[in-house]
């Protein structure tokens, strides 16, 4: 395994089989079921909580409120503001409230609705907009505004021959991850507890498990299950806390498993925006000014929603030059859900609007939307609006100009023939799928009209404004059966995209030896960090790099004193071999009983903290581009949107597994698509009206359209091997390049997502 | 309640079985088969798919009394090696959540229609969600199959 080389997932076969231990098929001996009390309002007093006649269930061991948090009572990812178990008020409709752990899951369930909680309703705040007025109810100590960044860049007042507005609204997006929040929590014969569990940081749930629990961190170790999937849903605590304190009360293993509508209130969201827009610009199309007020609802708790607005507010114009910009961007409290991070984490809300206005700004001008963007692409050593100058390849008009100048799928979508050709020859019906509507037969391409769109759109890599940005990697080599094998020990989270080969290929490729295993994560080795911000595959994999490069110095040091002083070795295929490539020594030979083990930490370059006044900072490490390419048809006389066709272009820097960056690329793209046309988490009066895979719509294989792919590897000066992050760039880009295509089919001005057939009508 | 199946070939018994047991807590939870997926548990996803006497079914959607007397067949016991590398070959594997239905349901496709064209790929695997792919590599995972 090699970088560069498309390589097979180590844990396909065991998943194509079933065999695969996710979080929710983990079982123990005498092991009890937790089930969870939540509140049905989205913004109460509690009054009292009676738990006696649960407790005295059959089947039922044991029923906890906040009043058994032995430790910290609050936890929270930035600000320590979401309590364990609710106490005083509940402050959005699903909180956690109270906790059962029964002998069977049915019984735990039926013991949940036994736990009498009285409540005073309040008079909830549903909107952001509302949170801010002065009289609006403080919903926590510091008032509703949990972050407010301001950008000013430039000239403020600066005055531009070409004006356009726009007020966009996005919707609240839920992750879906497959796998439910799910785990397993043991306790041990100490006071201490091992949880098996599905997240994206070990080291971040195990901090704030030892401050919920008041144990040592030793006391809580934590073993990664099998993830299915995360996208953001997995970075704070769902159910971790509660397993724990189950399984630390009743001295039995317990495990908890959401159904899926209590996933949906279970993990936070993306969260929802308004976003008001003025671009200024010269008659040559040259960007004059941006001023933008971005408002996000966080919800109920901050979660990382002070990362997330710094995100939307220093990517508000997008990847342009843009000498002047006056940029607020908002986060506040409400009694709605929690929202915090999902795929793109900040820069999806902010690219539905300035692509929008780049559309706009174009008919203006008269001008080509491609072209118009070309002309304010960024370059390597532009400014950006928070004043930081992106050194490393800057490639956006390159990418515009790959995805307009990409073929254009076929028009079938005019009049079918009610038969259609099928395969062999074989006649059979008409591909309705290719319709909008498909096979619900609304149409056969009367009233279709073909639209295409692009966007284009940026965001970092790793973690920002000066927080220390971190992976650790164990990598050790001995000889097993006569062969060397390598073992590597990280904590990343495998959440499906990769990175256990990831791992493996960068060992293999620094070793030079076969025989690779990546040991499963947990927190016997140091952090990770998150699985998140598209940095893994960028700090993990440059922690296993150095540690591996560590051995090999060691390794070769070894040949060198005991065999050949002066000649230049490496290791090549499982051998010492000379500098014309000459086998000189077997590895395992030359290492014998001998182990040799390395840890290393690696720390990309810091960053900085936005200035408060004046959002000025060098406050993100690298950033990573894409660019979609749209073609809709659209029902007109419905409202009924098929995409026809995806096309992207996006620097990866060094693809380190192609087949793998393919697919982040596709399934990128697919979550972008959902936000654009069908995903929405419906909330209404501060509770998810439609908390169910059959009322929140996911992209099905019928939904999702072919997308065209160019993957440039430009190569980042910075990085290991030149990669860049690749996860979130789909997700961005992909849904306003569909929106700019409806509004091409449609004429419409659509400045809310997702598109709903009403929209596109009425 | 108690309920005797067969399931991939084998006799199995459950006893004390609550009655609204779904097949799919009964397959996971009392015979260990953790293979098939609860993933929304409303027959949404398709995550839970297996063989009901021979029917694809979501196992999330049938009660566990139902199967009484009956055969089920699920990923574990299916017979769907070329369809498994396929999906491996072809990368349509990520966090894997999905795949074990996607599996079954390939494989049911498969005895039906051996040769299917995408749209008819596209027809019989609606009913399996999958959040991580965008499906690009699933459907060249089941021309690999059909090949």
């Amino acid at each position: 395994m090699r970088v560069g080389e498309s390589v097979q997932r180590v844990d396909g076969p065991s998943k194509v089989r079933g065999t695969f231990a996710y979080s929710s098929d983990l079982h123990a001996e005498h092991m009890l079921w937790g089930s969870t009390v939540r509140s049905p309002h989205p913004y109460a007093r509690i009054t009292s909580i009676d738990t006696s006649e649960a407790r005295a269930m059959p089947g039922v061991h044991a029923v906890l409120t906040h009043e058994d948090v032995p430790g910290m009572k609050l936890y929270g990812l930035e600000i320590q503001d979401q309590p364990v178990l609710a106490f005083d008020f509940v402050r959005y409709g699903g909180e956690a409230v109270a906790l059962v752990a029964a002998d069977h899951p049915e019984q735990a369930r039926r013991a949940t609705q036994k736990v009498r909680v009285e409540y005073e309703v309040l008079r909830p705040v549903t909107q952001a907009e509302d949170a801010l007025r002065p009289d609006a109810p403080r919903l926590h100590p510091d008032g509703n505004v949990t972050r407010h960044v301001k950008i000013r860049h430039g000239d403020q007042v600066a005055r531009a021959d070409v004006v356009v507005r726009g007020e966009y609204e996005i919707g609240m997006q839920d992750q879906a991850p497959l796998g439910p929040e799910s785990g397993l929590a043991v306790p041990d014969a100490e006071g201490g507890v091992d949880l098996y569990i599905a997240t994206q940081w070990l080291h971040v749930d195990q901090q704030q498990l030892a401050n919920i629990l008041a144990l040592q961190p030793e006391k809580v170790r934590l073993t990664m299950a099998g993830i299915g999937g995360a996208f953001g849903a997995r970075e704070d605590l769902s159910m971790q806390a509660h397993a724990c304190l189950l399984a630390l009360k009743t001295g039995r293993p317990v495990k908890i498993s959401y159904s899926r509508p209590e996933s949906f209130v279970g993990h936070v969201h993306r969260h929802p925006g308004r976003l008001s827009y003025e671009h200024g610009a010269n008659t040559d199309g040259m960007l004059v000014y941006v001023r933008a007020r971005i408002l996000l609802d966080g919800g109920a708790y901050a979660s990382s929603s002070t990362a997330v607005i710094a995100n939307a507010s220093c990517f508000a114009v997008g990847p342009y030059r843009c000498p002047n910009a006056t940029i607020d961007g908002i986060v506040a409290y409400s009694n709605n859900p929690p929202c915090g991070a999902m795929r793109g984490f900040g820069s999806v809300q902010n690219c539905y609007a300035h692509e929008a206005q780049m559309d706009k700004l174009a008919a203006a001008l008269g001008m080509d939307p491609v072209e118009l963007r070309i002309r304010n692409a960024m370059e390597t050593g532009t400014e950006m609006i928070t004043g930081q100058k992106i050194d490393g390849p800057v490639p956006v008009a390159e990418l515009l100009s790959r995805v307009s100048s990409m073929p254009l799928p076929a028009n079938v979508s005019r009049p079918l023939p009610v038969y259609g050709e099928g395969k062999g020859g074989a006649v059979g019906p008409a591909d309705l799928t290719a319709m909008p509507g498909g096979v619900s037969n609304t149409t056969h391409g009367e009233g279709v009209k073909r639209g295409i769109g692009y966007a284009v759109g940026f965001k970092n890599i790793g973690y920002s404004e000066g927080f220390d940005d971190h992976s650790t990697a164990r990598v050790r080599l001995s000889v097993i059966d006569g062969r060397p094998r390598v073992e590597v020990h990280t904590a990343a989270a495998e959440v499906g995209q990769g990175t256990v080969m990831v791992q493996a290929q960068i060992a293999g490729s620094e070793l030079g030896v076969n025989d690779i295993v990546v040991l499963n994560a947990d927190t016997r080795v140091g952090s990770a960090g998150s699985s998140s911000a598209s940095r893994q595959t960028y700090i993990t994999g440059g922690a296993v790099k150095a540690a591996a490069e560590a051995v090999c110095q060691r390794v070769l040091g070894l040949a060198q004193s005991e065999l050949h002083p002066a000649s230049e070795l490496r290791i090549e295929n499982d051998n010492v071999v000379g500098g014309d490539g000459r086998q000189i020594v077997p590895l395992a030979t030359l290492l014998g009983d001998a182990v040799i083990e390395e840890t290393r930490e690696f720390h990309p370059r810091a960053t900085h903290r936005l200035d408060p006044e004046t959002g000025q900072a060098d406050a993100h490490m690298q950033y990573a581009f894409a660019a979609h390419r749209a073609v809709v048809d659209v029902d007109t006389e419905l409202g009924l949107v098929k995409v026809v066709e995806l096309a992207t272009a996006q620097d990866v820097g060094k693809a380190i597994n192609p087949l793998a960056v393919q697919g982040q690329l596709e399934g990128g793209a697919a979550q972008g698509l959902g936000l654009a046309v069908m995903e929405e988490i419906q909330v209404q009066d501060g509770v998810i009206r439609n908390a169910s895979f059959t009322d929140y719509l996911l992209p099905t294989i019928l939904d999702m359209p072919p997308l065209r792919m160019d993957i440039l590897e430009l190569g980042d000066p910075n990085s290991p091997y030149g990669l860049k992050g690749v996860g979130e760039p789909p997700t961005i880009s992909s849904g306003p390049a569909i929106v700019a295509a409806i509004r091409a089919a449609t004429g419409r001005d659509i400045r809310r997502v997702p598109v709903r057939p009403h929209d596109l009508t009425l | 309640m108690r309920i005797a199946c067969t399931v991939n070939g084998h006799t199995r018994v459950a006893e004390n079985v609550w009655a609204g047991e779904s097949l799919l807590y009964v397959l996971r939870e009392r015979f260990g088969l953790y293979g098939s997926k609860n993933a929304c548990e409303q027959g949404e996803c398709g995550s839970c798919s297996v063989y009901l006497d021979g029917s694809l079914v979501c196992a999330c959607l049938v009660l566990g009394g139902q199967a009484n007397g009956r055969e089920v067949v699920t990923v574990e016991g299916v017979d769907a090696a070329g369809v498994q590398q396929a999906f491996v070959d072809a990368g349509a594997v990520q966090c894997g959540f999905c795949t074990p239905g996607l599996i079954v349901a390939t494989h049911d496709l498969l005895r039906r229609v051996p040769q299917p064209s995408d749209a008819q790929i596209r027809e019989a695997l609606a009913g399996n969600v999958c959040r991580c792919t965008g499906y690009a590599k699933i459907i060249e995972a089941v021309n690999m199959a059909a090949r």
